[in-house]
């Protein structure tokens, strides 16, 4: 059968990947030491291995306490704004559509303007920094709404007026975002920092919490990996054949939404990556949610460590926002994508 | 053998009524066919069976309500053929028919060796071989209905629905579709409803016929009973001349206007 076969040997590649990334990551830097060192200082750490690699203890709280929770932050990021983008796809059945569809990003990018206005000296030194936790719940209360308002219709219509419903949200979210901003111009530098995404100033403390929700939602999700291949058919012949559709609808929704608040609250909107790694994910192992959801978690979590890179060694000391490298490589592809579809068609 | 029961089944959308009252016994192992014209009710009514749709009255499947059942239980005593499926594309034929094991599969669980099994069964049963490692998006008409029906045929169910199983099929894929459908029916003693345009071929296939109009059952019996031009003029608004042949067959067919002078 179809699932067996080459079909294996992809989730031990995507593992590799991964795991040459997260080495990787943590090799570069603009300060630090030696690039090859790193790897003998990792080998060094583990229990019973000892290894002479020349690093200085300020050197590894360079590797560990800098660039350690900045490549782990990018890999939670990036997998679970991967795996709650392909799994908005698969409940809408549109494969347009991104973690941000229902509202979560303008949401969560109002909460923080409103946050960074009331404070304009910054939140960060505070003994529990507000911003992040403002943002997660706007991003929540975004869906929320969308929820509300976009649920009234019956059948296939239930899909198309939840995203209108999005779309409504996100763009009144929106305005009222740019109103507030038009109202203290001083802070707009502020915002747009927020906005265009950052994993510089990543901590373990945002590692840490981040955590519990993206294993929440990243274990929900992979276990409704099958029934998104049955919702395939579309939702009469899905109900047909004993799936109750608006149920599996609402927890991959509420599931994907927890995941994607919770990584924008600490990282800003980090733009495409939900679209372009499980189409890039679907190019190569196939359609079916059974591997494109693991793969998917897998590769977009090795694809933002490695989108993260150029940023922080480029254009030091200034840093490039991780948005906008991952727009730059986004944009080009989806339009690539968007003509090979046209073309097999 | 499954018996279907209708007891003033009743079907609503938000504007419109599209069956108002329909009672009927399908005995098990009969194949019901409904017919009537567009518009009459009758997908709403499969639709209702196969929980796609809701509906008010009951629908007893062996004596018992279908709405007191769990979506799963349902499908796994109603299978159903829709008018026009989809067929996703990028999945493979065999994967397509895997589906079919969806209500024997816990919700997060997977499938067990059994249904692997049991849809190659069906692939190679259908004759399907060619087709289980091909993108379901390459194939041709009758291929997509046979796959469809190897779906249907995987869940296992002893009541199948087929909405228009015909509808997108030559002749000879027609008569290939329905034979097969009437050899797995003897095979497994599946019950079946239908609905069907092709008023020959609804008569030749199915044991009895039931014709709604505007939502009400105007017309049951054997094909012979059914089938007669006066009572396909008043509801089909159909100018036909009905001839019975020798072996039993009712022969539809539509006449020229002229013709009846």
């Amino acid at each position: 059968m179809s699932m067996r076969g080459a079909s294996q040997w992809w989730i031990p590649a995507a593992v590799v990947a991964l795991a040459c990334s997260l080495l990787l990551g943590v090799m570069i830097g603009p300060a630090g030491p030696t690039w090859w060192r790193v790897p003998l200082e990792l080998l060094n750490r583990l229990p019973l291995l000892s290894i002479d690699s020349g690093l200085t203890e300020t050197q590894w709280a360079i590797v560990w306490q800098i660039r350690a929770p900045r490549v782990v932050l990018a890999a939670l990021v990036g997998s679970t704004l991967s795996i709650a983008g392909a799994s908005y796809q698969g409940v809408f059945r549109n494969p347009l559509v991104d973690p941000y569809l229902l509202g979560v990003a303008a949401g969560a990018g109002l909460g923080a303007t409103i946050v960074i206005t009331v404070n304009r000296s910054g939140t960060s030194s505070w003994i529990i920094d507000p911003l992040p936790l403002i943002a997660f719940s706007g991003g929540l209360i975004a869906v929320l709404v969308t929820y509300l308002v976009g649920t009234t219709g019956k059948g296939e219509r239930s899909s198309i007026s939840l995203v209108l419903a999005g779309v409504a949200v996100t763009s009144l979210a929106t305005a009222a975002q740019t109103f507030l901003l038009q109202r203290n111009s001083d802070v707009i530098r502020q915002v747009y920092s927020w906005i265009l995404g950052r994993l510089s100033s990543a901590t373990w403390s945002d590692v840490r919490l981040v955590l519990p929700y993206v294993v929440l939602s990243t274990v929900v999700l992979l276990l409704h990996r099958r029934l998104l291949d049955v919702l395939r058919v579309g939702d009469e012949e899905a109900t047909a054949l004993g799936v109750n559709v608006s149920r599996v609808r609402l927890v991959v929704v509420i599931a994907a939404t927890l995941g994607t608040a919770s990584v924008v609250a600490v990282s800003g909107l980090i733009g495409f990556v939900g679209i372009i790694v499980p189409h890039a994910v679907r190019l190569v192992v196939g359609t079916s949610y059974r591997l494109v959801l693991p793969i998917s978690l897998l590769f977009g979590a090795a694809f933002l460590i490695l989108a993260d890179i150029p940023g922080r060694v480029l254009d030091n000391p200034a840093e490039t926002p991780i948005g906008v490298v991952t727009a730059f490589l986004g944009a080009p592809f989806f339009l690539l994508i968007l003509r090979t579809r046209k073309n097999e068609r | 053998m499954t018996s279907l029961a209708f007891d003033q089944v009743r079907v609503d959308y938000a504007k419109r009524t599209a069956v108002a009252s329909f009672t009927d016994t399908v005995k098990p192992g009969e194949w019901l066919c409904i017919i009537g014209p567009n518009g009459a009710g009758k997908s709403s009514l499969l639709r209702a069976i196969a929980g796609v749709v809701p509906h008010s009255g009951r629908i007893l499947v062996d004596g018992s309500p279908l709405t007191a059942r769990s979506s799963r239980r349902r499908a796994q005593l109603v299978a159903y053929v829709p008018q026009s499926p989809v067929l996703p594309s990028g999945m493979m034929g065999a994967e397509y028919v895997l589906l079919g094991r969806n209500p024997f599969v816990t919700h997060f669980g997977r499938e067990s060796e059994l249904d692997h099994s049991m849809v190659d069964d069906v692939i190679e049963r259908l004759d399907l071989a060619g087709l289980a490692t091909r993108d379901v998006d390459t194939l041709s008409g009758g291929e997509r209905q046979r796959l469809v029906i190897a779906r249907a045929i995987a869940q296992e169910a002893p009541i199948l629905l087929l909405d228009e199983p015909t509808a997108a099929l030559d002749i000879g894929h027609q008569q290939q579709a329905l034979e097969l459908v009437d050899t797995l029916r003897l095979e497994h003693g599946l019950t079946v409803v239908s609905s069907m345009h092709d008023l020959t071929l609804a008569g030749i296939y199915s044991d009895r016929l039931v014709l709604i109009h505007e939502g009400h059952t105007v017309a049951s019996g054997i094909a012979r009973e059914v089938l007669n031009a006066s009572v396909l003029a008043e509801f089909y608004g159909a100018n036909v001349r009905v001839h019975h042949e020798d072996d039993g067959t009712i022969v539809v067919v539509p006449s020229k206007r002229e013709a009846l002078k």
